[in-house]
């Protein structure tokens, strides 16, 4: 770097995290930590009432995640026409806006479709799966989630835009087994089934080979001497193929265009309602990774979809339903097969198994 | 410029949900700026590169901003040779205002800057709860970020620090709130500004703010602190509006789905049509809240529980976090200061004693609970457990000891609400 280049470099200034009350709609900022309670007159509408008695109506839309500064504009220039300027994001990455007026309401929603927003993702809707940056970004992914999400939006778009689910079904999606989309009542994620393939020419230039070896969780990475060059061995027989190795040492690559499969999960569940939070399941695995448009994936979601749509009871969500009506049922009515690998034996594994006579006949 | 053939993501426009691949295009024909135009066209034939084969081709590296050693997800193609105008294409992480909160004109001051230095593509918001912009050369990266960070935005964190915190809508909105969870989401996390920016942690740092036991920003599974909004004293009745929603929705219906779905079996309902519940033994799962919320409400003597240690499957399975701090009031200066407090000796001990590659709820697991209780210096409490100790390998010399410390915290505490 040149002197010149080194003097114009400014100091950041430090804020961090910004303070989201300048932003807020001036009827949130008046009523803060005043609100009364809530109601839900249609789906992807809210309306928050204050003890004030003055009311803020919220209508939330899903988008591509992926925004391109087109369609950003277009989200703001429909905040300005038909809102009162003031927006924010949900965690699944929705789009909410805030009026104080109810007349604006359904002006606003006509307005989102028309430009091709899907307003939704409320209550008892299948809201907008939460993903990750798969082949567009990320560098270990296994699949692109940002194409499987919007293939499999586009098959239950209904069920994002009404509420005919017993309750909200969360979904989620990760290209590698880090799992960053997170628990979901149904989370569709990468599920390696062959050991990394090790390119050793590389290894020892790339990878800083101790914390390789410490990475592994079932300690099945030694360091070996290949071809006269310091490398690293993996126990193919011990390894269980979670990837962990590929951050760290991109010269082992875990991806494989065959071999990288896809498996499903339920019964993740982040909220503390009627039961603790619970982990997601293992109920299908061996789905291929099959881009543009994953069809075997999205078929086996649905078919979860309407059994629990079909069979749980109001207010249950998927864990709750297979808690009620076990695990037989729950593979009989999805007629998904159950395998010797939804056993779970990592450690701590037996407190999984049935250890009583509860058996339902 | 020649337009690579991009025939399987093509595919991706189809049908009615938005298509991203559409906006990419968008900015590849009919963006003004030739850069923009070009660094999207060669980032679409990378993606469908990568549909053909089932492979990614990105490869992290070094790229921070002057002053900083994180926020930048470095991102350089390793088949740049053939796309050369994304053969850069970092993302920068910007930390959003608490709570997610926009103007219209912010937003657009944000896209007008981004289309100026960058690829024109944004994500509002990553998993982590960063805003997502997705797309610039090393040398822009910092030209960005010195026009943001000039109007009040900042880069969150990537890399083994602290990273971006989230908070839910919030008092801003909610009635189930039962803090201000901005305040607690920026406190923390601008208290570790330094943590943030200058990875030198044993891994990856997360706190997570829920107004209520809902828990809406998954704390409990996905932060390392959680803060969740509770309340101690009795759920609030409104009789008359409870009524109206027995008459409106059945006795059965009721029975059914609010009396019998109480975990704790501490609701029942009156012959009257009105509800009674034993909040004694109210666990504050918010189920009947959540279904009537007009005539139920949280109580007024409010506060936070705070766990520590969840986090997802690398390295030793999942973990979900574990109360270290059942109740405690955020209401007064010092109240606050101990949040930040707990957040700092929790961050100290972890940073010392974890192993490289360790989130905390792991270093827990090795260590145990207790050492790591003492370590941050917060006594023990029944709250903390689901049930005592089942295996009875143990050594218990100074049980006695250990009873007077519990008698005497007894009597404090009867002391202290006296």
């Amino acid at each position: 770097m040149g002197e010149n280049a080194k003097k114009e470099m400014r100091t950041p200034i430090e804020t961090g995290c910004p303070d989201g009350f300048q932003y807020m709609h001036p009827t949130m900022r008046k009523n803060f930590g005043q609100w009364k309670y809530h109601e839900h007159p249609r789906p992807g509408v809210l309306v928050h009432v204050a003890h004030s008695g003055e009311e803020i109506w919220t209508v939330r839309a899903g988008t591509q995640r992926i925004l391109d500064v087109f369609t950003l504009r277009t989200l703001c220039d429909i905040g300005d026409e038909f809102a009162d300027g003031y927006v924010r994001f949900t965690i699944r990455s929705n789009i909410e806006y805030m009026v104080s007026d109810k007349d604006k309401v359904q002006p606003l929603i006509d307005a989102l479709e028309k430009e091709g927003f899907i307003v939704g993702g409320t209550k008892n809707s299948v809201a907008m799966i939460s993903h990750t940056q798969g082949w567009l970004h990320c560098d270990i992914p296994g699949t692109d989630a940002s194409g499987v999400v919007k293939a499999m939006m586009d098959e239950l778009i209904d069920e994002f835009r009404n509420n005919d689910m017993p309750n909200r079904v969360h979904l989620t999606t990760s290209c590698c087994q880090i799992n960053c989309g997170g628990q979901g009542d149904i989370a569709i994620n990468i599920q390696h089934t062959k050991p990394p393939k090790i390119n050793h020419d590389l290894v020892s230039n790339v990878c800083e080979r101790p914390s390789v070896v410490a990475r592994c969780p079932v300690a099945a990475i030694r360091p070996a001497m290949v071809n006269g060059k310091p490398s690293l061995e993996v126990d193919e027989k011990k390894c269980i193929c979670c990837g962990a190795c590929f951050p760290p040492c991109p010269p082992m690559q875990i991806n494989d265009p065959e071999h990288s499969k896809l498996a499903i999960w339920v019964g993740g569940n982040h909220s503390n309602a009627r039961s603790k939070p619970s982990f997601q399941k293992l109920v299908a695995a061996g789905i291929p990774n099959n881009p543009p448009r994953w069809p075997e994936a999205t078929a086996i979601v649905k078919r979860i979809l309407s059994a629990y749509k079909e069979d749980a009871r109001d207010w249950e969500r998927i864990n709750d339903w297979i808690e009620r009506i076990g695990w037989p049922r729950f593979f009989e009515l999805t007629e998904l097969p159950f395998t010797k690998y939804h056993i779970d034996n990592w450690r701590g594994g037996r407190k999984t198994l049935n250890s009583s006579a509860y058996v339902r006949f | 410029m020649k337009k690579h053939d991009t025939p399987m993501i093509d595919e991706l426009e189809n049908g009615p949900w938005p298509s991203f691949i559409s906006g990419i295009k968008r900015l590849r024909d009919t963006h003004p700026e030739k850069r923009i135009n070009e660094m999207t066209n060669d980032l679409l034939g990378q993606l469908e590169h990568s549909y053909e084969t089932r492979k990614g081709y990105w490869k992290g590296g070094t790229v921070s901003v002057y002053g900083y050693g994180g926020g930048i997800i470095p991102r350089f193609s390793e088949v740049g040779n053939v796309f050369p105008a994304s053969k850069e294409f970092h993302t920068l992480r910007v930390q959003p205002p608490a709570g997610n909160f926009y103007s219209t004109s912010m937003l657009r001051q944000l896209a007008d800057s981004w289309e100026k230095h960058g690829s024109g593509l944004v994500t509002f918001h990553g998993q982590t709860g960063n805003i997502m912009f997705i797309g610039s050369t090393t040398e822009n990266t910092q030209h960005f970020f010195d026009e943001i960070n000039d109007y009040g935005f900042d880069l969150g964190g990537a890399g083994p620090c602290v990273r971006t915190a989230m908070s839910c809508v919030g008092a801003g909105r909610c009635e189930m709130s039962n803090v201000n969870e901005h305040k607690a989401h920026r406190l923390l996390v601008n208290n570790f500004t330094d943590d943030v920016h200058r990875p030198a942690l044993p891994y990856k740092f997360k706190f997570k703010v829920s107004g209520c036991p809902n828990d809406c920003m998954n704390s409990i599974e996905r932060a390392d602190m959680s803060v969740i909004g509770t309340w101690r004293d009795d759920i609030k009745v409104d009789q008359e509006e409870f009524k109206k929603y027995v008459e409106m929705k059945g006795r059965k219906y009721v029975i059914d789905n609010i009396v019998t779905r109480c975990p704790t079996n501490a609701i029942s309902l009156n012959d009257d049509d009105s509800i009674q519940i034993d909040n004694q033994n109210c666990v504050k799962c918010m189920h009947c809240l959540n279904v009537v919320p007009k005539a139920l409400q949280c109580g007024d003597d409010k506060g936070v529980t705070i766990l520590i240690g969840g986090k997802r499957t690398l390295k030793i399975g999942d973990l979900m976090g574990t109360v270290i701090v059942p109740f405690m009031k955020l209401e007064k200066e010092e109240d606050w200061e101990r949040l930040v407090e707990i957040a700092e000796e929790t961050i100290d001990f972890w940073a010392d004693n974890a192993l490289e590659h360790e989130r905390c709820g792991e270093m827990i697991e090795r260590i145990g609970l207790v050492n790591f209780l003492e370590g941050v210096g917060i006594d023990v409490d029944p709250n903390m457990v689901a049930n005592p100790r089942e295996s009875s390998y143990v050594r218990t010399d100074d049980w006695d000891d250990e009873a007077v410390k519990w008698y005497e915290k007894a009597d404090q505490r009867e002391k202290d609400s006296a």
